[in-house]
């Protein structure tokens, strides 16, 4: 996974809540077997709209992504990160986000900052009145500035080590492979397999 | 979470706990399917892993397959299903495919092979693994670098979620499903007041559940925000699971027993939040927007989103409105459907194909509007066909499937299209989530029947 310490990017406010993942990416781009492309299916739904602020051409640099509160919940599908991120998007914004999303993003490197909402808002206003302001978001002072803000964000300390490390997941998990084959051992004989009947 | 019962197995998985780090989970059962699982595999191959423990690993395919006889015909679907067979064959996971007796939904093909047993950790990448949390196991969705991890090590890194009780006690009414708890549930807590949680579901009125009842509730956790629904084990799980293919036996079974006894919140446990319902007070609920949070009693009318005291709740409920295409103040009752699905996840079982079938009995489906009723695995069918259900739906004009994820997501043939409208047995609502511009009603197979007889969304007491 890429290291992430900061970034600065072009602000996208979405001005819309309870996004859900069949919003980001609707079922009909999860049948790729592969880990690119998704960014066609990346809310495919609304960019029919031409109103809709992705198709807004001040926009198109977009790599922070400001959302209304509850983003990302529904289905567990990663695909929702890596569409986000194949388009381009590294930071989203919201006031909260649904926990397997939020999992997935920080699996992947996408990172969640979780601001209040009237911060939020603050964002939106300014992303609004001045299309294609940039955004700033510094991951180890957890702060998000633009013109005129400076506003706290929240990532839990282990889930930062990690981005700020671009650490592998797994292959932390092997470093103690030894604990899981010891308690492998200690299973009760009772649990049952895949395998036979 | 202090001696609650989503502390209890969480404590007994851990196999490395460290300060400032989130604890390593053990996993009993990883279960695959192929929408979520093809880049998991590729992340092995690429870094030369092997699968650490096959033989507590179950493959299935269902989201992708079409539930009309003959092969799949879209070209992208197919490449993706046999990418799951070609990936089950080279890292040796068992794997059901289109046509064996044991395909069907996942979170059907566990429960019924007897895999899904109390005090388990189960995980799939789908969220609603939540299911089997109905057998007192910690059951919940992860996605695809989650599938990878566990493919790999067998364990999960994962930070301790709290708990919230969901209390339901006394006697739910005549025609009150399980089905309208959790809608009614979901109504109460949002779509995020579960976030963060384990619901444990509890009372008198949970405890009278059926075990297939029981998946309906849990299975619907994650509507609510939560990472996992449960319900502790009693003789109603364990008259489920004696005898079962994969239940332990003999001397296995008393061990098993006697361990699963103990698996209860303690009375004095301490839960993070706890929500109350009285039974009696429930009603059959429908959805009516487009988050599963925005349902009502069928005898509700249609919300003006002005009475919402929340912004971004009342500018959720404007925006759900338009695209419902619905009016505020029409009765619920007056919503007139194309299209009735049973089946999912959700009410894929065999109960709930009986259910809607007593309904069904000698009447005909209302004209204009199309039945589906899809079995959840091909066990559910073959069980159903052997009851001669499968009769009574033809009978009354609905169509009989095969066994899949069908109409609950738009990824097969089954979809809604754009401005239809469904009464749905399934567990989404979302924009397009039956199909692009789809309009979903979210209710309980009771209530999918007796719409599919009015034409508008009704109760068997309308009838």
């Amino acid at each position: 996974m890429e290291q992430f310490t900061t970034h600065t990017g072009v602000g996208v406010p979405l001005r819309r809540s309870n996004v859900d993942t069949d919003q980001i990416i609707p079922a009909e781009y999860l049948k790729s077997v592969a880990r690119t492309g998704f960014e066609r299916g990346l809310f495919a739904a609304w960019r029919k709209d031409e109103t809709f602020v992705l198709n807004d051409p001040r926009y198109a640099a977009g790599s922070v992504l400001v959302a209304g509160p509850d983003f990302g919940t529904g289905s567990s599908r990663e695909h929702a990160v890596w569409a986000l991120m194949n388009y381009g998007f590294r930071v989203v914004i919201s006031s909260r986000f649904a926990d397997i999303f939020r999992g997935n993003s920080g699996k992947q490197g996408l990172l969640t900052a979780q601001a209040s909402q009237g911060d939020v808002e603050l964002i939106w206003d300014l992303l609004e009145s001045e299309p294609g302001a940039e955004v700033t978001v510094d991951l180890e002072s957890r702060t998000i500035s633009a013109k005129g803000i400076q506003v706290p964000f929240e990532l839990d300390d282990y889930t930062r080590w990690r981005l700020l490390e671009g650490l592998d997941d797994i292959g932390l998990t092997l470093r103690h492979e030894a604990d899981v084959t010891s308690f492998e051992a200690r299973r009760p004989a009772f649990k049952p397999v895949t395998t036979g009947a | 979470m202090a001696g609650t019962l989503a502390e209890k197995v969480w404590d007994a998985h851990v196999v490395r706990r460290a300060q400032g780090e989130p604890d390593l989970l053990y996993i009993d059962l990883h279960l695959l399917h192929e929408v979520t699982s093809p880049q998991a595999f590729d992340g092995l191959r690429l870094a030369g892993r092997p699968v650490r423990r096959p033989e507590l690993t179950l493959a299935t395919e269902d989201h992708n397959v079409p539930t009309t006889p003959g092969p799949i015909t879209d070209p992208v679907s197919r490449t993706q299903v046999e990418t799951l067979r070609r990936n089950c064959a080279e890292f040796g996971v068992r794997l059901f495919p289109m046509g064996d007796v044991d395909q069907g939904i996942v979170h059907v093909v566990g429960p019924q092979l007897g895999l899904s047993q109390p005090g388990m950790t189960i995980v799939c990448g789908d969220s609603h693994t939540s299911t089997h949390g109905a057998f007192g196991a910690l059951a919940f969705g992860i996605g695809t670098s989650e599938v990878e991890h566990v493919l790999a090590t067998q364990s999960l890194s994962l930070t301790p979620f709290r708990t919230l009780a969901v209390n339901v006690d006394g006697v739910l009414p005549a025609g009150v499903t399980a089905k309208d708890v959790v809608l009614a549930v979901i109504a109460k807590v949002g779509t995020a007041g579960g976030q963060g949680y384990v619901i444990e579901f509890r009372g008198t009125a949970i405890q009278a559940l059926s075990m297939e009842a029981r998946m309906t509730v849990c299975n619907m956790s994650i509507e609510a925000g939560a990472r996992a629904g449960m319900i502790a084990p009693d003789q109603t799980t364990f008259d489920y699971l004696r005898g079962r293919p994969h239940a332990p036996t003999g001397a296995d079974w008393d061990a098993a027993v006697a361990q699963w006894s103990t698996l209860r919140s303690e009375d004095d446990a301490v839960f993070d939040a706890q929500i109350h319902f009285n039974a009696a007070d429930l009603a059959p609920f429908v959805t009516w927007g487009t988050n599963p949070g925005q349902g009502l009693p069928l005898t509700a009318s249609v919300p003006d989103p002005d009475s919402f005291a929340d912004d971004s709740e009342r500018a959720s409920a404007r925006r759900a409105l338009d695209y419902m295409a619905l009016t505020p103040g029409t009765p619920l009752r007056e919503i007139r459907v194309d299209t009735v699905f049973v089946g999912s996840c959700t009410n894929g079982r065999i109960e709930d194909l009986r259910a809607a079938a007593a309904v069904l009995q000698g009447h005909q489906v209302a004209q204009g509007v199309r039945m589906l009723v899809v079995p959840g695995s091909a066990k559910v069918r073959l069980e159903a066909e052997a009851e001669g259900l499968d009769k009574v739906f033809s009978d009354a004009g609905a169509e009989w499937r095969l066994a899949g994820c069908s109409m609950c997501l738009g990824m097969n043939p089954d979809q809604l299209a754009p401005g239809e409208r469904s009464a749905s047995t399934s567990n989404r609502n979302f924009e397009g989530r039956q199909g692009k511009g789809g309009r979903t009603h979210l209710v309980s197979p009771l209530v999918a029947a007796a719409t599919a007889l009015r034409g508008t969304l009704s109760s068997p007491a309308d009838l």
